[in-house]
């Protein structure tokens, strides 16, 4: 798939500290983008630069093979970490005004907002001050400017920070059916719930330097670490003698007369051949393999690069 | 260009829809009429009815002191002590009492009893008298005709008369008072929409719009399509503000002093037969208008100020004063977080302001000195100085240098303050610094 965005040996620099250290990225189109990494690493700096508030002191960014450039702004949306608007206009006027600064004509935005206060069922808000409204509301105006005019190329900022849960999976559906029309999503965001579910791609990003990208499904596959979780009932004793040393227990214990053990294969053992060692001695209740999640990796990478040793990271099934 | 023109679009119609502002249009040309009034009539004596018993106990002054429209004397015999108790039963509003030693002087010589505190002018008109029949009887009693002594004294006027390179005279009404005026009113507006500027930066800032904002624009356009939307408001308010004031006063003057217009005009005509016909005049024809004087010198100097120079320099320094300082405003506004921290960063800039509304003083009483020339040619202080000095008459030449220098000058702070202004924006939570903003400078 062509990439809607290239980026190219990016370094800003500001007077104290270096933000973003010749980083390189492309984000293929139409999919969803997770642009991860710890607070202050420099993912709001990076958007800065692809939404032309700020330039780069180095490289270059080009938008569907073009290098950026000023008309290029009508086709991103843009939703800030901090977000806002002007609490003594009327939301009507307030999305118009955006609209319009987006390139869209005076109809055209009038269109488009009726269509979608019809379709968050928001019309009667319309003649309301932002200052009137509750917070849930204020963030659905805040979403409904971001995406009014259709950008190809939707950038959100913490999307789930501050929005109530309703709001959250609102826009959680509105981004799947806008990347289902082609519109390409880049997230930044340091939860990683939302990124399994959602992204196609990600990047790690950890002060300053890009230190992981790739497909997320290509990602996890590479940080298998073939370690599984059994469950049994009966001898315990059996079971350790016949895993002998195929494997390495991580963990164990037993609640209700049920044994867990958390077991890394090792010496090419391989699956089949620890539930073997399990059947003759006991009751097999359930058997998994662990894969990573991508918040283990995130924070194994990060800890990695800030040489923080001795941390064990959690398994989630 | 079309996205700055709806930024434009924005500032003005959110603030012309604003009540304060609205108000304000409204209100300060009722102040600065209100202003007018209480100047002009400062300048008019007071006409209390004053009716008063005299007990001239000196045999002095009796059926010598005089009384006019609103004065009124009467002599009594009666002892002091009950006419002190009785005057104000009788309809009198004071009491004056002499005693019988006048003549040699000292302390407590005359007394003036009263409820209601009699006005300054009429103590005056009082004393005046008396003192000059005291001093006409002195110089009888020495042998000498008070006449020889009054028809001796001639007073002298000093008459300014300005001229140019070629000792022509030059046309000048050296209305120190109303250029100063109109210096403090540039001072007023420029702080006024500068703040305007400021605080709708602030605004955006604190409310967190600005990042949506300036993924649409870029903040260049963003901040001048304030700082025009800003003039052009400013522009219209003060030309509303004109007009209201215009009619109002015109209205106002029409009313209370169409007397004063007239006699003004008779004046006139007195001292035009007086300079023609020299002394041949009788002088006891003529209407005296000496309580009139000074209302009359401030009429003819409002009447000999050019109002249109007055009001195209007015607008032309506005708008270059506001540019220059509004860009500045701009990019402190985005330099802070809250009103409370932007004082320090404020202060300096109103600095300048203030250094030039002191200058602006002193063109009431020199004009013509070096510190107000140079007041009005540098772009820091030059919309208020020359101002204040325009009614004196302004060489057209030095207009356009200290114009064309207000406007270069904009430009470069506004230069300035874009640089401060993008990277302003974005900050949030950290204390901003004079050197911090430095640094800002040279970023990309």
């Amino acid at each position: 798939m062509p990439n809607i965005l290239q980026i190219n040996n990016v370094t800003k620099r500001y007077s104290n500290h270096v933000a973003l250290n010749n980083v390189s990225l492309n984000i293929p189109e139409k999919s969803v983008f997770g642009l991860l990494g710890p607070n202050g690493a420099g993912k709001t700096s990076l958007i800065r630069i692809i939404n032309q508030i700020t330039a780069p002191d180095k490289g270059e960014i080009l938008f569907k093979g073009q290098k950026l450039n000023p008309s290029h702004v009508e086709s991103i949306g843009y939703l800030p970490e901090e977000r806002g608007l002007y609490k003594k206009m009327s939301v009507g006027e307030q999305v118009l005004y955006l609209a319009r600064l987006k390139g869209l004509s005076k109809q055209e935005a009038k269109k488009r907002m009726a269509f979608w206060f019809e379709k968050l069922d928001m019309q009667s808000w319309q003649k309301k001050k932002i200052e009137e409204l509750s917070k849930g509301m204020q963030q659905k105006v805040q979403f409904i400017v971001t995406v009014i005019h259709e950008p190809e190329l939707l950038i959100l900022d913490e999307p789930f920070s501050g929005f109530d849960p309703i709001n959250a999976q609102l826009i959680r559906n509105e981004i799947l059916e806008l990347r289902k029309k082609g519109a390409t999503v880049i997230f930044s965001t340091h939860n990683m719930g939302s990124v399994e579910e959602l992204c196609d791609n990600i990047a790690l990003i950890n002060k300053s330097e890009k230190i992981l990208d790739g497909a997320v499904k290509d990602i996890r596959k590479t940080y298998r670490s073939n370690t599984y979780k059994i469950s049994f009932k009966g001898n315990v004793l059996g079971f350790t003698n016949n895993l002998w040393s195929g494997g390495e227990v991580l963990e164990k214990y037993t609640e209700d007369d049920i044994h867990y053990f958390t077991i890394k294969l090792q010496n090419g053992f391989t699956s089949n051949q620890l539930l073997q060692a399990a059947l003759p001695t006991c009751e097999v209740l359930s058997f998994n393999e662990l894969i990573p999640s991508m918040n283990d990796i995130f924070i194994m990478k990060v800890n990695e690069e800030n040489n923080v040793v001795g941390t064990k990271s959690d398994y989630t099934e | 260009m079309k996205k700055i023109r709806l930024i434009i679009a924005r500032e003005i119609t959110s603030k012309l829809t604003n009540k304060t502002f609205l108000v304000m249009t409204f209100l300060a040309p009722l102040l600065i009429t209100g202003f007018l009034g209480v100047m002009i009539k400062m300048t008019q004596s007071e006409k209390t009815e004053q009716k008063v018993l005299v007990i001239d106990e000196s045999k002095l002054f009796i059926d010598k002191l005089s009384g006019n429209d609103y004065i009124s004397l009467s002599y009594s015999k009666q002892k002091l002590e009950d006419a002190v108790e009785q005057f104000s039963d009788k309809g009198y509003t004071c009491l004056l009492w002499i005693s019988p030693n006048i003549i040699e002087g000292g302390a407590g010589a005359i007394k003036l009893y009263y409820k209601k505190s009699p006005g300054f002018a009429f103590q005056t008109y009082i004393k005046d008298q008396m003192e000059r029949i005291i001093y006409e009887n002195k110089l009888r009693a020495n042998n000498i005709d008070p006449n020889v002594i009054s028809n001796s004294k001639q007073s002298v006027k000093l008459i300014l008369e300005k001229v140019n390179d070629k000792g022509k005279p030059e046309e000048q009404s050296s209305f120190g008072m109303f250029g100063f005026l109109t210096g403090a009113l540039m001072f007023f507006f420029i702080m006024m929409y500068g703040m305007m500027v400021f605080r709708s930066v602030m605004e955006e800032k604190t409310n967190r719009i600005v990042e949506v904002i300036v993924s649409s624009v870029k903040p260049f356009e963003l901040m001048l399509g304030k700082i025009i939307g800003v003039a052009i408001l400013g522009t219209i308010q003060f030309v509303a503000m004109g007009i209201i004031t215009i009619v109002l006063t015109t209205t106002l003057s029409s009313i209370f002093l169409k007397d004063a217009t007239v006699q003004l005009q008779q004046f006139e005509t007195q001292q035009e037969l007086v300079k023609k016909n020299g002394t041949n005049v009788n002088l006891n024809q003529l209407e005296k208008f000496d309580d009139k004087l000074e209302l009359f010198d401030v009429l003819k100097k409002i009447n000999k100020i050019n109002f249109t120079e007055v009001f195209i320099c007015f607008i032309l320094y506005f708008i270059g004063g506001y540019l220059f300082y509004s860009s500045i405003m701009a990019a402190i506004g985005s330099a802070v977080d809250s009103e409370a921290d932007s004082q320090q960063f404020i202060t300096p800039v109103i600095m300048p302001l203030l250094v030039g509304y002191f200058i602006a003083t002193k063109t009431i009483i020199d004009p013509d000195s070096n510190l107000v020339f140079w007041g009005s040619i540098i772009p820091f202080t030059s919309p208020i100085v020359m101002m204040s000095r325009i009614t004196n008459g302004v060489p057209l030449s030095e207009i356009l240098i200290s114009l064309s220098l207000l406007f270069i000058s904009f430009i470069g702070t506004t230069w300035l303050a874009a640089k401060i202004y993008r990277t302003g924006i974005l900050m949030y939570g950290k204390k901003t610094s004079w050197k911090e903003i430095g640094k800002w400078l040279f970023y990309r």
